[in-house]
C-alpha cells in the first residue's frame, strides 16, 4: 500500500470535523508557542538575572502547571473567566464577552498551562551564558538591548529550540485544560485529544486510531527532532 | 592621569582607596589574590559599583551624580579568561567592538591588529573553542584594541595559560607597550611579569594601596614585600652597546655601568630591559681579582636590612639611580663589617634579559 493510498484511506476513515480539529489543533499550538515566545523571553530573562525576593514566588508560580492536574487549572480559569469571575466582568464590561467556552479562551488556558516547559529551558539557557560574555560585550561598546540580542540570544538558542518545541507539543497533546474550559464545540473548541475522546465514547475504534496513532507518530518525531538538534543542550 | 577615589563593602573585604595613576605606560596592580586588584580594575571599568569618584584624563567617568555607563566608557577590558563570543568567528569577534565605535573614532585598523599580533592565520577560522589557550587570549585582546580604547585594562591576561603560552603572548603585549601610546592598567600576581611589562607599580593588600611609584624604585624598596620574595630583584633599562661575535656576549650599558649578557640579537642601540635577582648578587669589599664573574658593579651600600635569622638584604646604588640589591648572610655583612654609605663592588652572578 502506497503513501498515497494509505493517506486516502485515512481520509475517508477521518470525518471532516476530525481533519478539523487537527487543524484547531496545530493552529492552537502555533498561536501559543508564539505567545509563549513573546511571554518566556522577558520573564526568563528576569528571572535568571534578578536578585529579587520575590523572584522565588515568580517561579513557584510559573512551574506550578507542572504538578498540578490541568483540570485544576482548568476550572479555576473557568471560574475566573466565566461571567461571575472577575476577568469575566472585565471582558463582558469590554463588550468581548465571556472566555469560556472560546477558541481566545483556550489560548489562554494553554499559555498558562505550558509556561513552565517555554519558561525554564530558556532561564536555563539564560543562567548558563553567566555574566561573563554579556560584560565582555559592554567593554566592546554593546549597551543593554545590544548585549541581549547579539550575546544573549544567540548563546541561548539551544534553550529557545527546546522552549518552542516543547510548548507546541505539550499544546498539542493538552486535554484536562480543553474539557474544562472549552468543551467540545467544533471548529472552536474541539481539538484532537477531545476528538479522540469523543471517538472513543462513541465506540468509533478506527477513527480514534488514526488520530491516536499519529499523535503517537508526531511525538515521536518531535522528541527525535528535539534529541538531534540539540544534543549539546542535554550535555549542559 | 587617572585619579581614584573608591569605597566598597564586601561581605569579606572592603576596598578603601584614594590614589592617583599614570595614564601613560604600563602601571601594574599588584598584590595577592584578595587584595582587591582585580575589583579595584573593575570598578575602574565600571563593570563594578563602588562609591566614590572616578577621572580619567579629566573626563569624569563617575563622581557622586554621575555614572558613566560600561559601555560609554572608551576603555579596553581583557579578562583572564579570553572569552571570546563561541557563536562568532574569530573575525567576527575581532570587529564587534570595532564595529559599535563611531567611524570618526576608528584609530587602529583591523589590519594593523592581525599585523601586531600574529593573527593572519587565525582570522578566517569559525571555531574560536578550536584556538589555544595562547591564541584566543591574543584574539581577545586584538578584539579590545580594535574598540581604539583610550586605556587598556588588563585582567591578569597570563595567569589562565600555560608557561608556554604565556612566553608566546609576552612579546605581543611588550610589543603592544613599545608601538602603542595607550596606557595600560596590568593586574598581575606575579613579579616576573610586572618586572618585564610595567613602568609603574602599585601594591594592593587588603584593599587598600599600601605602595605605588616607578618600577624601579618600588621594587628596590626594603620596607616593602617584594625584595622580600624569593625571587625579588631589580630591574635595568639598559641599552644594547657591543656585540662579541667570539664569546657569544652582548654589552648593554645603563646609567650605572655596563654589564656582559647572553648573546642579544638585536641592533647597537636596542632597548632592553634586564632582570638582576637579588640572591645573584654578592658583595666584594675590595675589587676581585681572578674571578670567574664578568659583571662588577662598583656600588654604594644605601641600606641594609635584616631579613631572616641568617640573611640581609643589602641595597645599593650603582652609579647615580639604578639600585641593585643583594641577598647575603649576616655572617657576612659582619664578617665584612658592611654599612650604608661603604663602597663595595657588586659580583652579579647571572642576568636574565626580558
Amino acid at each position: 500500500m502506497g503513501v498515497g493510498a494509505w493517506s486516502k484511506n485515512a481520509v475517508q476513515t477521518m470525518d471532516p470535523n476530525d481533519l478539523q480539529s487537527v487543524w484547531l489543533t496545530f493552529k492552537l499550538a502555533g498561536i501559543t508557542t508564539i505567545l509563549l515566545l513573546l511571554i518566556a523571553t522577558p520573564l526568563a530573562w528576569w528571572l535568571a538575572t534578578s536578585r529579587k525576593w520575590y523572584k522565588g514566588i515568580v517561579s513557584a508560580l510559573v512551574a506550578l502547571p507542572l504538578v498540578m492536574p490541568p483540570t485544576v487549572l482548568g476550572f479555576y480559569l473557568l471560574l475566573l473567566m466565566g461571567p461571575h469571575g472577575a476577568v469575566g466582568a472585565l471582558t463582558r464590561a469590554l463588550h468581548l464577552g465571556v472566555l469560556p467556552f472560546t477558541f481566545t479562551g483556550l489560548v489562554i488556558g494553554s499559555v498558562l498551562f505550558s509556561m513552565p516547559f517555554a519558561v525554564q529551558p530558556i532561564q536555563n539557557a539564560f543562567e548558563a551564558i553567566g555574566r561573563r560574555p554579556l560584560e565582555v560585550a559592554a567593554t566592546l561598546r554593546a549597551g543593554a538591548w545590544d548585549r541581549f540580542t547579539s550575546v544573549a540570544l544567540p548563546l541561548a538558542r539551544p534553550g529557545f529550540l527546546t522552549a518552542i518545541i516543547l510548548a507546541f507539543a505539550h499544546t498539542v497533546g493538552e486535554f484536562g485544560v480543553v474539557l474544562m474550559l472549552g468543551g467540545n464545540i467544533p471548529g472552536e473548541t474541539r481539538v484532537l485529544s477531545v476528538a479522540i475522546y469523543n471517538h472513543v465514547e462513541a465506540m468509533e475504534y478506527a477513527p480514534a486510531h488514526w488520530l491516536a496513532g499519529g499523535m503517537v507518530l508526531f511525538s515521536f518525531v518531535v522528541l527525535l527532532l528535539l534529541y538531534t538538534l540539540n544534543p549539546t543542550g542535554r550535555q549542559k | 592621569m587617572i585619579q581614584v577615589r573608591f569605597k566598597l563593602e564586601r561581605p569579606d573585604f572592603t576596598l578603601e582607596l584614594d590614589t592617583k595613576l599614570p595614564a601613560l605606560g604600563v602601571t601594574a596592580l599588584f598584590g595577592p589574590s584578595g587584595s582587591g586588584k582585580t575589583t579595584l580594575l573593575r570598578c575602574i571599568a565600571g563593570l563594578e559599583r563602588a562609591s566614590g569618584s572616578l577621572h580619567v584624563n579629566g573626563e569624569v567617568w563617575q563622581d557622586d551624580k554621575a555614572f558613566v555607563p560600561v559601555h560609554q566608557r572608551p576603555l579596553g577590558y581583557v579578562f583572564q579568561e579570553a572569552s571570546l563570543f563561541p557563536h562568532l568567528s574569530v573575525r567576527a569577534n575581532l570587529e564587534y567592538g570595532y564595529k559599535r565605535i563611531k567611524p570618526a573614532e576608528r584609530r587602529v585598523q583591523l589590519v594593523q591588529v592581525v599585523e601586531w599580533l600574529g593573527l593572519s592565520h587565525l582570522i578566517e577560522r569559525d571555531d574560536v573553542a578550536g584556538l589555544s589557550g595562547g591564541e584566543r587570549q591574543r584574539v581577545a585582546i586584538g578584539r579590545a584594541l580594535l574598540t581604539s580604547p583610550r586605556i587598556l585594562l588588563m585582567d591578569e591576561p597570563l595567569s589562565a595559560l600555560d608557561s608556554r603560552s604565556r612566553q608566546e603572548i609576552l612579546p605581543y603585549l611588550e610589543r603592544l607597550h613599545r608601538e602603542l601610546s595607550i596606557p595600560v592598567i596590568y593586574v598581575s600576581h606575579a613579579l616576573d611579569e610586572v618586572a618585564r611589562l610595567a613602568d609603574h607599580l602599585v601594591l594592593l593588600e587588603k584593599g587598600r594601596v599600601i605602595a605605588s611609584g616607578e618600577l624601579h624604585e618600588t621594587l628596590a624598596r626594603l620596607d616593602l614585600p617584594f625584595a622580600h620574595f624569593d625571587d625579588a630583584g631589580v630591574v635595568i633599562d639598559a641599552v644594547v652597546a657591543e656585540q662579541d661575535e667570539t664569546y657569544r656576549l652582548t654589552r648593554v650599558d645603563f646609567s650605572g655601568g655596563s654589564l656582559w649578557v647572553g648573546y642579544v640579537n638585536q641592533p647597537t642601540g636596542s632597548r632592553v630591559r634586564a632582570r638582576v635577582l637579588a640572591r645573584d648578587v654578592s658583595i666584594a669589599k675590595i675589587m676581585p681579582q681572578s674571578t670567574s664573574i664578568t659583571n662588577i658593579l662598583a656600588a654604594r651600600i644605601v641600606e641594609i636590612r635584616d631579613e631572616a635569622s641568617d640573611k640581609v638584604l643589602v641595597k645599593m646604588m650603582a652609579g647615580d639611580s639604578p639600585v641593585l640589591l643583594s641577598r647575603i648572610t649576616r655572617r657576612s655583612r659582619d664578617l665584612l663589617g658592611l654599612a650604608a654609605d661603604m663602597e663595595v663592588f657588586a659580583q652579579v652572578k647571572s642576568v636574565a634579559l626580558m
